[in-house]
Parts: C-alpha cells; structure tokens; sequence
C-alpha cells in the first residue's frame, strides 16, 4: 500500500546510486541481520571448537572401496568458514547480493556454516558423511513427492493441506497390496489409487461443493489416520505376515555413475521409487512450464477468470491437478513403506506430510525450489540421528526442531517474500 | 421458513446420522465372520443381514452404554469432554475473528507445560496453588498463541504454516525438557515429569475421574460468549473475521485484532493443557496432548465456532470418545472407528450441500462462506 507520493515527499536524502525502494532496503536489511545473526552463531561455534581432528568418513556400509576418510584440523577450519559467512552476511547486508553471484554466495554460506557446524560437533570424532547424504535422500525422497503433488494441486488453486493423509493412505495401500500380491510394484500402483483416492475426495469437496479447503484438508488428514488405523487395528495387526510384510524395495545401482565415490553411492545406488523421485521433479517441472496443460494450470491458479474467458475449463484443469498430485503424492506415501522401512505402522509417517507442505512454501511453489527445500528438512532429521549417535554436546530434541523455525522464519518473510498462487483456495464459481 | 439454526441442526444430525452409516459399512466390511456370510448372500440373505445386524447394533450400542449409560460413562464423557471444549473454544474464537488457528495441539503443550512446571515445583496453599497452577497454564498457550497473531499482524505470515510449525517446535520442547532437570522427575531416565503437588490438582468428583476442570471451561465458555457478543473488542474480532479490509476502513486495527485472538486462543487452549496435567493425568509426559488440540479443530467446526455449538460439540465428541473407549473393551471394535466417525461428521457438516442433496433438504440462505485462500 506505498504510494508513490508519500514515498518521493520524504526522501530528500540524495538518491543512492542504486535505486532500491524502501520496501526492498528493509528486506535487504533484515535479511543481512538475520544472516550476520547465523554467522555469529557460526563464528560462536567455531571458537568453542576443540583443537583436535575431524574426521568426515566417505565410505558407506554398501562401498566397494573403502575410500580413506576425510581428515581436517576442526579449529583452524571452523573458524576460517565462519569468517566466510561472515563475510557473506557482511556483503549482503552492505551492498545487497543479487542475480547468479548472489546465489553462488548464498550456498557458500550455507555450506560454510553447515561444516563449521560439524566442525564444533564432531571435533576428535568421526561424521559419517556418506551415510548423511544417503540419509538425507531417503528421508527428503517421500518429502519432494508430497512437495510435488502440493506444487501441482496449489499451482491449479487448490490449497492442499491433505498431503500428510495422501502419504498415510499410500503407505497403508502400498504395504497391503504388496504383500498380499506379493508383488512390490502392485503395492506401488495400490499407493498411487489410495494417493489419487484422497485426492478425488479433496478435489470433489474444494471444486463441486466448495468446502475450504484448509479446512478440508485437515479433516482429510483425521479421515485418512482413522481408517488406516482401523483397519490397521482390525484386519493387519493380528496377522502381519499375511498382509503386512511387503519387504523392501532393493537398491538398483546404475552402471558406471553409481561407481562415482560418495555421489554414485548417495544418488544412484538407490530404489526404483527414488529414480522414480528425480523424474518426478523433472516432469512436474517441465509440465507445469514448458506445456500448454501446466500453462493453463498456472493461469486458472492465478487468474481463473481470465482462464475461463479464453475458453479454459477451469474446473476441469483444476480436477485433473488434484489428481495427478494424487498419483505423485501416492507415490511418496508408499516409499514409507515399501521404499524404506517394510511394514506399515499406524500413523507412521509421523507428520512428514505437514513438513512436506512447508517445503513447497519454503520453496515458493516451485517444484525446483521445494526440491531444494525438501532436501534441507532432509538433512536436518537425518543430522539429527547421526549427531545423537556420536554424541554431540547440542541435545537432539533442539536440532530437530531446526526445519519448523526455518519455516516459521521463511514464512514470516524474513527470506524475501513468500507469496501463493494469486487464486490458491478459492473456488471458482462461473459468473 | 424454518430459523436458520434450526437448519443447521438438521445438517448437523443428518451428518452423524451419514457417518454412523459409513461407520457401519466399516464394521460390516472388516469384521471377517460378517464378511463371510455376504459371500452367498443371494442364496440366503438373511444370514448375511442378520450377522451385520448384529455387529453394528453390538458395536454402537455399547458405544452408546459406555457414553451415556449411567453415571460413570457419563462422567467419563465429562472428563473427555472438557479439555476438548476449552481448546474447541480457542479454535472457535480464532476462526470468528478470520483466523485459522491449526495450533491447538502446541498451545496445549505450551499450557500444560507451565501449568505442570508450577504444579510440582512450589509448595503453596491449596487454593493458590490451583489458581497460580492455572494461570501459569494460560499464559503458556497465551504466549505461544499469541506469537502467531504478533507474526502475522507484524509480517502478514499465514497462521496455518505458523501454528503447524509451532506444534511440532512445542512438542519437541517439550521432549528436550522432560530429559533435563527442569521437568523430568529425579531418579527416572524416561522422559516423565514428577507428579503435580496435591494442592495444584483439581478436586475430583468421588468415585470418578470427572474434576473441577469441567467447571472451569463452562466458566470459560460463557467468557467467551461474553466477550463475542457482549464486548467492543469481541465486536471488532468479528468485524475484522467478516471483512478485514472494511474493519481497516472503518478505523480498526486488523492486526491488534489479529494478536488479541490468538493470545486468547491460545490462553484456551492452555487452560485445556492445564485441564490434562492438573486434573487427569498428574505427571507431564509427552503424549499429555493425545489429540486433543488436533480434535479440537473439528469439534470447532462441528460447533459452527459458536460457544454453545462448541460445547455442545465438545460434549459429543467426549461421548464418542468415551464409548470408543468400551467399544473397543467389549467388542474389539477398534477405537480408531470413532476417529472414522468424527472426521465423517466433519466432512458432511462442512459440505452442508452434499448432506442436502442425500437427504432432499431444501436449500435456503447462502449456505457457509468459508472460502479464503492463503493470501487471505
């Protein structure tokens, strides 16, 4: 609501040479602050490090060759990348990072505050790091699918809050139908119907009877935890080898990349599901903007008037969104079960769906962007386990908490501004 | 030319009476006797009929009897009811003033956290204790709470992704705590509280688990009825929930409404937490939430987010969990069903359309305006 006048009338201060409205410099200003802030904590860190080495062990269980680990002073390097960051933050906060060297920085920053903080964590020990980044894919793999589905469905105007009741129900699905065909790729397909399942019922209330669709979606995530744990309790528990021992999933390692040191073992020693998880993101990519189809999905997002006057369906296309987030969205749901862990548990994907939403709002409904942001909230959990194994000083419980306060810092527009699809959760009625 | 309230309870019945319905389905299908007999069902079906008779009528009848049959079930449904209408209230009110309040399930932990923490550190007097216990229980809520409406108001952050994250920030404080000195209980390495101090618990009704909490969030509800409609502040959380932008015109502050809700909200919410740890459960561990805060949404929707349909709602939900309870004693029809049953009334209730066209109800009026998206 910054008029212009108002604006013009009270700078009388010469102009700078780079024109930046006042609305930017705040940003700007916040931002740097909160990134000197981190690079505080970093630079805290790094002084409480201890003297010793750090070792970051390369080879997984799976190696072939055992790659020598790699050895680093942990003072000297700690306190050298937390300079980094400071510097980072210091630039930005000066004169403003922008455009491709902006980014380029920005995951220097980020990376030189993770290893300062490993640094100070695993001083004198041993970090497994091959087994962090194999961790964080698998945990950030069901995460990215369920981001997709909700970048698809919110794209098209359709808030999906359900993507936790979509997991829960392709999880179920997956680990059932799997055992009792005794075929793993008939659970998958069983996950992607239980997935698109859910999302008709979304589709159905938010389009035909225009329910709100937060609302909905919550109520969605109580019905799909309900019936799972029913017929969890009634049918699978008594007898878990009859219907709920699938088996997993076996690594299908491709040739020559997945003989590369550390990225072959992380990315392409991996299952079907996961493969399946990078296609995902590339086709949703592509889809959403490089076809006719994703054009209009964007356009009856933003604009559904517009879309309906030059002849687009709007309902139509928001039906078919829904559902094929359904499909990607089922997809994640049965790598909880038949891509990870076997079994199925109640409410064993233990609020990954809510966190899965949050990385397509940290990713400002991009499916690139919630890729990136899915890959974090990976990384964190899996950070989580690992520190607790070797014992560091910082309690666990704090570490994991990290991802809902990055969320709550994004959201609260800190990071730049966060901004929804102009239409997303309003039902279109034809005027 | 029925009142409009009037219609309302007819969706809302005709609601419950569909998700019985689908409950039943559910009994029948699973129950793999009953199944059985559907499998020659064209040659005698009165075996098939009879059977699924029989399991749905033992099923929801002892439902029934473990709710309301008698004083103890009753007493029962009492107790589930009242941290389900204190935390239904805080929903309700945030709803009112245009606000999506998902964080019950944090604002409770937050609550319940204070509440517990003064409950058994201080030595004080019976009555003082209580009431120190509990305003300690709504000034966590209320903090938590009220973070929400301070960020939104000052950022224009949607509240859903705050609250959803703040729940998940509350519980795992509350993990992080329970292994620290601060609440686990000396000489235990599970993450358990020491027991509330007998003067911080409320007084139990004899022979039941039914406490003075009850009390309390009745006192809560006519509050809140009062400040809704009795109150300038209430009056302008309302205005500012039907349309912010004409509250804003006409020289309100939306986000002073914004921070008062939820601070108020969450200050419910609290009570509820405070309710859990004071009046049933003594010691704080980390299920003292169960899903109270995540159904408190839905008994809010259930209530229409008025006081007395949140009451009234918080009290079926409390029967329904409460049967559940004896049902799944006596019939090994799992508890999870009435998790079923709950979000299938809510389902119905906030499709009134789809509930019409089953029943051929007439529609009139403009039906609920519910629609906001995350811009909002």
């Amino acid at each position: 609501m910054n008029d212009a006048t108002t604006t013009l009338t009270r700078e009388t201060a010469p102009v700078p040479a780079t024109l930046e409205s006042p609305d930017e410099r705040r940003r700007r200003i916040r931002m740097g602050v909160l990134a000197l802030v981190l690079a505080g904590i970093g630079v805290l860190l790094a002084a409480f490090t201890a003297p010793e080495t750090v070792t970051f062990a390369l080879s997984g269980q799976l190696a072939d060759s055992p790659l020598s680990a790699i050895k680093l002073p942990a003072l000297p390097v700690a306190l050298a990348l937390a300079a980094c960051t400071v510097a980072v933050a210091l630039a930005h906060l000066l004169r403003g990072l922008s455009g491709r060297l902006g980014v380029l920085l920005w995951a220097v920053f980020g990376l030189a505050f993770v290893v300062t903080f490993l640094c100070w964590a695993a001083a004198g020990k041993t970090f497994p790091l091959t087994n962090q980044l194999q961790g964080t894919l698998n945990l950030a793999t069901p995460l990215i699918l369920g981001a997709l589905a909700g970048v698809l469905c919110e794209r098209a105007g359709v808030i999906n809050v359900a993507i936790e009741g979509q997991f829960l129900a392709g999880a179920f699905a997956a680990a059932v139908l799997a055992t009792v065909t005794g075929s793993l790729l008939a659970g998958v397909v069983a996950a992607v119907l239980a997935g698109v399942l859910i999302a008709a019922m979304l589709a159905v209330f938010a389009i035909r009877y225009r329910v709100n669709q937060v609302v909905l979606g919550v109520v969605l995530v109580v019905f799909a935890s309900g019936i799972t744990g029913f017929l969890f309790d009634q049918f699978v528990k008594g007898e878990s080898a009859k219907f709920n021992n699938p088996g997993v999933m076996s690594a299908v390692p491709i040739p020559v990349l997945s003989s590369i040191p550390v990225i072959g073992e992380t990315f392409f020693r991996q299952t079907l599901l996961v493969y399946t998880m990078y296609a995902a993101v590339a086709i949703v990519t592509f889809v959403l903007f490089k076809t006719r189809w994703g054009l209009r999905v964007r356009a009856v997002g933003e604009h559904p008037r517009a879309a309906d006057t030059v002849g687009i369906k709007v309902l139509r296309v928001r039906y078919q969104a829904v559902l094929a987030g359904g499909v990607v969205a089922g997809l994640g749901g049965a790598f909880f079960t038949v891509g990870f862990t076997g079994g199925f548990d109640k409410d064993l994907t233990a609020g990954q769906g809510f966190i899965a939403l949050a990385a397509l709002i940290m990713g400002r409904w991009h499916p690139l962007g919630a890729t990136i942001a899915a890959l974090f909230f990976g990384f964190t959990q899996q950070l989580q386990g690992q520190l607790q194994i070797i014992e560091t000083p910082i309690p666990s419980e704090l570490l994991i908490m990290a991802p809902y306060l990055a969320t709550v810092v994004a959201v609260a527009g800190l990071v730049g501004r966060v901004r929804a699809p102009k239409a997303d959760g309003e039902p279109y009625v034809k005027g | 030319m029925s009142r409009p309230w009037v219609r309302e309870l007819v969706v809302s019945f005709a609601a419950v009476i569909l998700a019985l319905v689908v409950g039943a389905v559910l009994i029948i299908v699973s129950d793999a006797d009953v199944a059985a007999t559907w499998g020659y069902f064209f040659s005698y079906p009165p075996d098939a009929l009879q059977a699924s008779w029989t399991a749905v009528s033992d099923a929801y009848t002892s439902l029934f009897l473990g709710a309301l049959g008698g004083w103890k079930p009753i007493s029962e449904t009492l107790v589930q009811a009242t941290p389900l209408i204190c935390a239904g209230l805080g929903v309700s009110l945030a709803f009112r003033a245009g606000l999506f309040n998902i964080g019950a399930q944090g604002q409770l932990i937050a609550g319940a956290l204070c509440a517990g923490w003064v409950g058994f550190s201080f030595e004080l007097p019976v009555v003082v204790h209580l009431l120190l216990a509990l305003a300690a229980g709504l000034f966590g809520g209320a903090v938590w709470g009220g973070l929400v409406g301070l960020l939104k108001a000052r950022t224009g952050a949607h509240e859903v992704i705050l609250t959803i994250m703040l729940n998940y920030v509350a519980l795992y404080l509350l993990q992080w705590l329970l292994t620290t000195d601060v609440l686990q209980r000396p000489g235990r390495n599970d993450p358990i509280s020491p027991v509330v101090e007998q003067t911080a618990q409320f007084p139990n009704w004899p022979g039941t688990r039914l406490h003075l909490g009850f009390l309390v969030a009745l006192l809560a509800v006519a509050a809140v009825w009062w400040l809704l409609a009795r109150s300038t502040t209430g009056f302008q959380l309302r205005a500012v929930g039907a349309n912010p932008e004409a509250a804003r015109t006409a020289g309100m502050s939306v986000g002073r409404a914004y921070t008062i809700a939820m601070l108020a909200a969450g200050a419910l919410a609290g009570l509820a937490g405070a309710q859990q740890v004071l009046g049933t459960d003594y010691p704080l561990t980390d299920g003292i939430a169960g899903s109270v805060g995540f159904d408190s949404i839905t008994v809010a929707l259930l209530g229409r987010a008025s006081p007395i349909g949140t009451v009234v709602a918080g009290l079926v939900f409390g029967a329904l969990n409460a049967g559940g309870l004896q049902m799944q004693l006596q019939t090994q029809t799992p508890l999870t069903l009435t998790t079923v049953l709950q979000a299938t009334i809510v389902l119905f209730i906030a499709a009134p359309a789809l509930v019409r066209a089953v029943f051929r109800i007439r529609a009139e009026g403009t039906g609920t305006v519910l629609a906001k998206g995350w811009n909002a």
